[in-house]
């Protein structure tokens, strides 16, 4: 399996204002802490190593360093 | 009650008062790993010298956990039986996130070995039934309070320079094995680098005995309400002994850590009174290197010499035990003519890459168990937070990931793709009962071919072994496969394996293994 980088979000809107509201009321170490769970259960739930590999070449690049 | 360091009896070595002649092995230390290492240079017939610079076993326990492959080699070199009687044996690890049980572990949820998965027993047992065996073997000559203090390296010998009670002498030798520990004098006295990773987080490590009905099962917590934010282990040795490891910090002052009075309050918390007694306390560090090769002409490097882990996972008597097994038969083979010395080069190659595994594992347990600040630390406690809620988590939660033996990439091997992975080349052959023994008992110290559904065919410089076929061997050795043939190194190790093969093409495998290409 390679990486989905095509729009995948049957409502990426939705999602997006769903992830927002996930973080609402937080501190910013609790939304980080929050993040590092979240990134944790998507892991999993993707499973695919070279998939994640991937996702983590990507999100890398995208921060420019 | 506290363990007595009897001290073994110092003798004049014949080196101080005329020159001896050229040993062909000297081995430097008698730890577990110099020891292990004499006994089974003797049962293959070559004769050593053991110099170490102290005349007791180790101080303090130390190495409690010895793995179900150590028990093997132990029980090779005559003394399974009496680990096994004087260690506690456990097979089941639970691990704790403050008040809650996050994950709990089996490492041997099957029968069908003649070892436990892990037997507990201090370091100056195991030291001092391997150090009253090699007294009693004419093949070893013991000295205590013989400390090295000098190495010169020749194309083909060393010269070691030996301080004792009664002076100094010289001593040479073909072969010069350095088992004298983390801070390997031979190492330092060679100039080699040991590179790696150091950890600064400091901790305790407590030996108490206390009368307690705790379970022999290994206990580890993180941030437990009685050692806030730090982690604790807690585990059974015999003796009514326990052992505790608790974690301080980086910050924490070694020497002031060190006192009773600091120590005491400390166990209380954890186990709930003070009617115990302070056995043993040390402050320690740890450090995940290696040597980058373990073999530098006539000076080979086993044990903690060559490399150190930190102790989570109980890697390090472990690796060098079976760092000897790597070594006695490839070195006997190389003394007696048997093979030439490029079959040392073997050891190197395996040896390192279980080095390397070894460092893996070890480095990832501690760093769990000490992140970093920031993202480490962040990861670490979203696992533990999640551990509690979600099956998936708990499989990283990290206390340590147990020695198993190194499976030796052997690419060449012939292999058949129909026979289970348990038994491929490279692995350790796994145990099975047989009739009132067991199979391990059958295999080791010679070449051996094994046939399981078969009788092996007879072929020159191997012992024909015939497994006796139970369901144990047939989940280990055939899968569905009818008959399998398997050719085992004097280590146990598998060196290639058929469904069916000619005399010639099992000749040819164990050729490459004694040219050290399998
Ligand atoms: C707290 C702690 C817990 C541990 N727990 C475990 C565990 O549960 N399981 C496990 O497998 N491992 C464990 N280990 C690791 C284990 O103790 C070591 O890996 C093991 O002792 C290595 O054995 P060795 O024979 O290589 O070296 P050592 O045991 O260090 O022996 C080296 C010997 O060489 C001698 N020597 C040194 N220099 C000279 C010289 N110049 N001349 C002559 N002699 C010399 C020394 O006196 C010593 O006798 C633990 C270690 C620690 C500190």
């Amino acid at each position: 399996m390679s990486l989905v980088t095509t729009p995948n979000l049957a409502d990426p809107d939705g999602f997006y204002a769903a992830l927002l509201a996930a973080h609402r009321g937080l501190s910013e170490a609790e939304s980080a802490a929050l993040d590092a769970r979240l990134v944790l259960i998507l892991a999993n739930h993707i499973g695919d190593r070279a998939a994640l590999e991937a996702a983590l070449a990507l999100a890398r690049a995208a921060g420019g360093r | 009650m506290a363990y007595s360091h009897r001290p073994f009896a110092y003798r004049t070595p014949p080196g101080v008062t005329a020159p001896e002649p050229r040993h062909a092995v000297v081995i430097v230390g008698a730890g577990p790993v110099g020891l292990a290492l004499a006994l089974e240079l003797a049962g293959q017939g070559v004769p050593s010298v053991v110099l170490d610079d102290n005349d007791v076993v180790s101080v303090g326990s130390r190495a409690i956990c010895w793995s179900k492959r150590s028990l093997e080699i132990l029980d090779r070199l005559g003394l399974g039986a009496a680990c096994l009687a004087k260690g506690v044996t456990w097979t089941v690890g639970r691990t704790f996130h403050r008040e809650a049980e996050v994950w709990r572990f089996d490492l041997q949820p099957e029968a069908g070995d003649k070892m436990p998965a892990f037997v507990n027993l201090q370091q100056y047992y195991v030291e001092e039934y391997l150090a009253e065996r090699a007294l009693a073997e004419a093949r070893i000559d013991l000295r205590f309070r013989n400390r090295v203090v000098a190495v010169g390296t020749q194309a083909d010998h060393v010269r070691l320079g030996v301080e004792t009670p009664d002076g100094p002498y010289a001593l040479e030798a073909r072969w010069l094995v350095a088992c004298d520990g983390a801070r390997s004098s031979v190492r330092g006295m060679l100039g080699l680098d040991f590179a790696g990773e150091l950890f600064e987080d400091r901790f305790l490590i407590a030996d108490i005995e206390m009368k307690a009905a705790f379970p022999a099962e290994r206990r580890f917590w993180f941030e437990p309400p009685f050692h806030p934010g730090q982690s604790a282990l807690l585990h059974k040795q015999p003796d009514d002994l326990w052992r505790i490891d608790l974690q301080l910090g980086r910050d924490a002052d070694p020497e002031a850590e060190r006192r009773p009075e600091r120590v005491i309050p400390r166990i209380e918390r954890l186990v709930g009174h003070s009617d115990f007694r302070l056995d043993w306390v040390s402050v320690y560090s740890f450090q995940c290197r290696r040597l980058a090769r373990f073999v530098h002409g006539p000076v080979i490097f086993a044990g903690d010499a060559a490399h150190v882990v930190s102790p989570f996972g109980a890697r390090g008597g472990n690796g060098g035990l079976q760092d000897v097994d790597a070594l006695g038969w490839r070195l006997a083979a190389v003394v007696q003519g048997r093979a030439g010395a490029g079959l040392l080069d073997a050891y190197d190659r395996e040896r390192q890459v279980a080095a390397d595994e070894n460092i893996l594992h070890a480095t990832r347990a501690t760093r769990f168990m000490t992140p970093a600040p920031g993202a480490e630390r962040r990861f670490r406690d979203a696992v533990l937070a999640l551990a509690a809620q979600a099956p998936f988590a708990r499989g990283l939660v990290n206390s340590g990931r147990l020695s198993t033996p190194c499976v030796y990439p052997l690419p060449g091997a012939p292999d058949d793709a129909r026979l289970p992975a348990a038994s491929r080349p490279g692995a350790v052959a796994p145990d099975a009962p047989q009739g009132a023994g067991w199979l391990l008992e059958r295999l080791g110290g010679d070449m051996v071919l094994l046939g399981v559904g078969c009788a092996p065919p007879a072929v020159p410089g191997l012992r024909g072994v015939a497994a006796e076929i139970n369901d144990v061997v047939r989940a280990r050795y055939l899968g569905a496969a009818p008959r399998a043939l398997l050719l085992l190194r004097p280590d146990q190790v598998v060196a290639a394996r058929w469904v069916a093969a000619a005399p010639g093409d099992v000749a040819a495998a164990a050729a490459a293994v004694w040219e050290g290409r399998a």
